[in-house]
């Protein structure tokens, strides 16, 4: 009895320290932007959050455009979901419920292509979109990656839980192919839809390196090229970049805090257990 | 769309053209017209220019000048060597952490277990940005917490971002610090579906726990600890956020990786041949190592 209470107390202390860890810089970036610059950077440090948020934010917005930003990064990211889930589920309906020539070659593709870096298709990108003059558009960071291999085949995976009779079914009813899919097959998908679009929009929130390449200007900037840029100017103010970083990290946070359960199911690829 | 499946209803009111044998076609259209347009085009495109060079404003075909460019090139040594210190030492450490915390959150004795998930997760939420930024006030030599508590308990602060070695134990820190808790949940739900009886059965046999870790845990855990590895090994050779942000590859190209080194030539000196040559070798590396892990699974 004895050295299982002893074992559980090593247990909690052990995992405990790892949570100090792992949270424990979220904190300082609470105190970081709530507190002067000088407060954050002296010996010791400041520990607690103080009360200069206002003025870290008034200094933030005159050094860059956060705000534009933020919206930027929100109207990016919710119409990537919207069209990836909607381009996705369609393919994955057909993957998963209709025998088609040419099915098994290009699911196959889409499978490979999932191997291959992204770094083998930015440089032909950025060619094809500085020629249309796409450059500092929403659509060149939106469009690229709306067909998401990985979308495809879990909710192929998913897909493949409706039974064929039910499709049967309506399709004796009369119903058409394209009602049966929007009424009768994406209603039962919800849960998996969920933790496939929230899976997305983590992705396109924090996504940075093709946005970095192809919003060059300004007030187009996503929050991560705008953070990015923020802490490469020489007289960097770490009051505004820990508010800054706050902005980008606090609205993804309290998404996962609501909907955890879709957000690890959404990385396995299906149902968690507790 | 919305033009695409108005068209389709009205046609199938006159028994038009979509039935069951067209439809999938329809269904599949606009993915696959993404997938030809923005992945298969590029990857190929990619791959011819990386077989030419600029002269002039054109590119013209160059052969293997810039694969045997890259092959003399010490930058390019610097930045693989690099990335393969990283993949060596930050992987491992990272999949062990993320393999402990794994079996502490199974253990029968613990409550709280979603309390700790949710702790140990958070950090993989959060953009690899934001996270190198939080960590370049922490690691900061003069002003940051971690000098702060190492001189507190009387060692010497540690020039974290300014000293080559150092710099390569930030960028290892870093990612350690975003990723374990992305590998755990992975791991721990592959701990959950390893039947209890196996468990029981060894423990009637008067099994140790390390027995039973290293018999038991360990074998019916390695599909799960491959997929882990090489989506690490992936995100290893794709590494850009946390260097470009924490150190800007400095100092001295001490934490240039692969993949900012290909940024670099292709975004800051528009050398897109020779970039493109960059991401090939990228691209076999990844497929040699997911290779090679596979085999070493499967011989074993």
């Amino acid at each position: 009895m004895k050295s299982i209470y002893v074992k559980k107390s090593l247990l909690h202390f052990s995992l405990i320290v790892g949570v100090i860890i792992s949270l424990g810089p979220f904190y300082w970036m609470i105190v970081g932007a709530t507190n002067p610059s000088g407060d954050v950077l002296s010996f010791p440090p400041k520990i607690i959050p103080g009360n200069y948020f206002i003025e870290n934010l008034t200094n933030l917005s005159e050094a860059i455009p956060i705000i534009k930003a933020l919206f930027n990064s929100a109207l990016i990211a919710i119409v990537f979901v919207l069209a990836s889930l909607l381009v996705c589920s369609m393919a994955g309906y057909a993957f998963a419920k209709f025998k088609f020539k040419g099915s098994n070659i290009i699911f196959s593709s889409f499978l490979l292509a999932m191997m291959i870096p992204y770094q083998a298709t930015i440089i032909p990108l950025f060619q094809i979109f500085g020629a249309l003059d796409w450059i500092n558009t929403y659509h060149a960071v939106i469009l690229p990656q709306i067909c998401y291999p990985f979308a495809i085949f879990l909710i192929r995976q998913n897909m493949k839980g409706i039974p064929d009779s039910m499709i049967e079914a309506a399709r004796i009813d009369g119903a058409g192919e394209i009602s049966i899919f929007f009424k009768l097959a994406l209603p039962t998908m919800k849960p998996a839809l969920a933790a496939v679009g929230i899976f997305l929009f983590t992705h396109q929130w924090n996504n940075f390196m093709w946005p970095l390449i192809v919003m060059t200007s300004s007030d187009m900037y996503t929050l991560p090229v705008a953070l990015s840029t923020l802490a490469g100017l020489n007289s960097v103010d770490y009051g505004q970049l820990m508010l800054g970083t706050a902005i980008s990290v606090l609205p993804i946070m309290v998404v996962f805090l609501m909907l955890q359960k879709h957000f690890v199911s959404g990385i396995l690829g299906g149902s968690v257990k507790e | 769309m919305e033009n695409v499946s108005k068209k389709v209803q009205t046609n199938q009111y006159k028994g038009g053209w979509i039935t069951p044998k067209t439809a999938p076609y329809i269904f599949i259209l606009p993915a696959l017209l993404l997938f030809l347009a923005f992945t298969v085009y590029p990857i190929i495109a990619s791959f011819l220019l990386s077989f030419q060079t600029r002269s002039g404003g054109t590119y013209t075909f160059s052969g293997f000048d810039n694969y045997v460019r890259l092959f003399t090139d010490p930058i390019f040594y610097k930045a693989l060597g690099n990335t393969f210190i990283i993949l060596i030492v930050q992987v491992p450490i990272m999949l062990f952490l993320a393999l402990l915390l794994a079996v502490f959150l199974n253990s029968k004795l613990l409550n709280m277990r979603g309390f700790y998930r949710v702790s140990f997760f958070t950090p993989a939420v959060t953009s690899l940005v934001a996270a190198s930024i939080i960590f370049i006030l922490l690691l900061n030599a003069d002003y940051g917490l971690i000098n702060y508590i190492l001189t507190s308990i009387g060692l010497e602060k540690i020039n974290w971002l300014t000293n080559g070695f150092w710099a390569k134990v930030s960028l290892i820190i870093v990612t350690t610090w975003r990723w374990t808790g992305y590998n755990m949940v992975i791991l721990l739900a592959g701990l959950q579906n390893i039947p209890n009886d196996l468990y029981e059965a060894a423990s009637i046999d008067g099994a140790s726990p390390i027995h039973k870790f290293f018999h038991i845990t360990i074998p019916q855990l390695k599909p799960v600890l491959l997929f882990c590895f090489v989506l690490s090994t992936i995100g290893t050779f794709q590494l850009f956020d946390e260097p470009y942000n924490l150190t800007s590859g400095g100092p001295n190209n001490a934490t240039l990786t692969i993949t900012y080194y290909l940024y670099n030539q292709g975004f800051n000196f528009f050398d897109f041949g020779y970039a493109s040559a960059i991401a090939y070798v990228i691209v076999v590396f990844i497929a040699i190592l997911s290779w090679l892990q596979f085999k070493v699974v499967k011989d074993d």
